[in-house]
């Protein structure tokens, strides 16, 4: 009797000591992390904050006046900072667009071929790999009208048509390297998609008699929809952020420059800290709302991109 | 009938991936064996035409450039030390998420999640003013803390998914013979999950050595300056007249590792992408 009364309450505290110590030791393997990633975004964010509301340039870094809003209204109310914007909106849903159905079509492809995987696999994952500042060069070069092949291949384009003469032509040579770099990502992770749509499924829309399209419309695409979106979420933001190329193709010119190039240009190469820190704080807002209106509007499954 | 058009189909395809992916490579590769002199006059076309290639020339200059090889070097070195602790960091952390219950892990996946997301940009101005004041302002500490942390989302991802595919019965079965939550760890699961560790220590070089905007706005001279930066940077003798086919030389250089790479671990590399971006 004594002894059934004593290990009753002696299990249960063992069991939440036991839990205790894993909440504890969970928390110490994350905290490395979590502190790294903090110190070097959450903290220099908040000092962005702080600085935006100075007028603080490095060429006289003594003289920092508090400003208030005032660098936010000079941003906000400056017609490059929405000419930029919009630039870059552009880009963003040109880009992300072209690579979903090209991305998909290298997916059905690859799904469905026998002979040669590796191949494949190991051809598409070179522009993954590859330094985007290296597709930047290479592409501004094949569309050189001195040294490049693009006008000569191009049968209804003058041999000595300039590309970056002008925006149209700029900014399509600029998501012409960026489409070419990232459409293998986005083709792996539809792949892993495309390897969740039941094969069982499919033969039975066969049988009942779905055309291809029918069976890609109501069966596949329905049954991959996670993985889009994914990929969709993180391609979009991956393209709003677009900087490397438009910097080693055009740094800016013919009104091709994004907001991060924006951003960049007033804090590194104009040393104004104070608008820079704004024009920062309006990027990383900018973000947040892209990316709020991606999830709201295409219902994505944050738990998926969060892998809970 | 349905077969065979449907075989024909695959192949066109499997062209014109082909064609997809590797014609700009071998454009580039084709640039870099063009004569300097060339360049210059112009040389339009895709191959060098008969007479102005250069044979191993611009390889030879870029070789030579004493920038560029710092760069290597500051990108080899920066790069495997960011993959390095990254890795490790991530290791930690993603076995906390993959196997304890702990208060916090929502917070550690969204941080992750919104770290994924952040546009690095926006802390190119905060940043340049605060490793100024630390005095790591152009060094390889300077670098290697944004890489570590930028790279540490994909890495917890990838390894989170991986170790939940492990069978941790054998973790139990060691605590059974009275190892401690932290011996199961070290004993049991390391050796398993070290594929795994693997192809996110891969996925993290990629990041590193692709990385641009702390490359060019975290540093100033060849102390620290990586190799994507210093390729944007290199104009050579007349700036007004890029060195196209030296600079393609340099880039196609820099590209070998990350072929080298893609070569030998292909499998690892896809099977990481997939499993640590979308599951399920």
């Amino acid at each position: 009797m004594t002894v059934q009364t004593a290990t009753a309450p002696g299990r249960v505290t063992e069991e939440s000591e036991r839990a205790k110590a894993e909440n504890t030791l969970g928390r110490q393997l994350v905290l490395p992390a979590i502190v790294l990633m903090m110190v070097v975004t959450a903290f220099p964010m908040l000092r962005a904050l702080y600085l935006s509301l100075f007028d603080y340039s490095l060429t006289a870094p003594d003289d920092r006046d508090f400003v208030g809003l005032s660098n936010y209204w000079t941003a906000l109310s400056d017609s490059l900072f929405w000419r930029d914007t919009a630039n870059t909106v552009m880009i963003m849903v040109v880009t992300v667009a072209v690579e979903l159905v090209i991305g998909f079509a290298f997916a059905m492809v690859m799904h469905r071929v026998i002979f040669a995987r590796g191949v494949i696999r190991t051809s598409i994952l070179i522009p993954y790999g590859i330094i985007t500042v290296v597709s930047g060069f290479a592409w501004q070069f094949a569309f050189s009208n001195s040294n490049g092949f693009v006008n000569g291949w191009l049968p209804f384009m003058g041999d000595d048509f300039n590309w970056f003469a002008q925006y149209d032509s700029s900014i399509i040579a600029i998501m012409a390297s960026e489409i070419w770099k990232t459409t293998p990502f986005m083709s792996l992770l539809l792949l892993a998609g495309l390897a969740n749509v039941s094969e069982d499924m499919l033969e039975a829309a066969k049988v009942d008699g779905a055309t291809w399209w029918q069976r890609l419309y109501k069966v596949i695409l329905p049954n991959m929809r996670a993985a889009i979106m994914v990929a969709v979420l993180f391609r979009a933001l991956d393209a709003y952020r677009i900087f490397d190329n438009i910097f080693v193709m055009t740094a800016g010119a013919n009104k091709t420059e994004s907001i991060s190039f924006l951003t960049y240009r007033q804090t590194v190469e104009q040393f104004q800290l104070g608008i820079g820190s704004a024009l920062s704080v309006l990027l990383f807002l900018s973000v947040l709302v892209v990316a709020f209106l991606i999830v709201k509007l295409f219902r994505v499954d944050l738990a998926q991109a969060r892998q809970e | 009938m349905n077969m065979t058009k449907n075989r024909v189909g695959i192949v066109i395809g499997c062209a014109l991936i082909l064609g997809w992916c590797l014609l700009p490579v071998a454009w580039i590769i084709s640039l870099s064996f063009k004569s300097q002199e060339a360049i210059t006059n112009g040389s339009p076309g895709f191959f060098p035409s008969s007479g102005t290639g250069a044979g191993w020339k611009n390889y030879e200059d870029v070789l030579k450039d004493d920038q560029f090889k710092h760069a290597i070097f500051n990108s080899i070195g920066i790069s495997l030390i960011s993959t390095v602790l990254s890795v490790i960091i991530a290791t930690l952390a993603a076995y906390a998420i993959a196997r304890l219950e702990f208060r916090g892990k929502r917070f550690v996946l969204t941080t992750a999640l919104v770290i994924a997301m952040f546009p690095v940009v926006s802390l190119v101005s905060p940043l340049f003013d605060m490793w100024r004041t630390f005095g790591i302002y152009d060094t390889w500490l300077g670098l290697i803390l944004p890489y570590m942390s930028f790279t540490l989302p994909l890495a917890i991802w990838t390894l989170s998914a991986f170790f939940r595919e492990i069978p941790w019965e054998m973790e139990q079965a060691a605590q059974v013979d009275g190892a401690t939550s932290w011996q199961a760890f070290r004993k049991v699961i390391v050796p398993l999950a070290a594929p795994g560790v693997f192809t996110a220590a891969i996925l993290t070089f990629f990041f590193a050595w692709n990385d641009f905007v702390f490359g060019i706005s975290l540093t100033s001279t060849e102390n620290a300056r990586p190799i994507p930066a210093a390729l944007s940077f290199f104009v050579g003798a007349d700036p007004f007249n890029r060195p196209a086919s030296l600079l393609a030389a340099g880039a196609v250089v820099a590209t070998i590792p990350i072929i080298v790479i893609v070569l030998f671990f292909q499998r690892k590399i896809v099977a990481g992408l997939t499993s640590g971006a979308v599951k399920g």
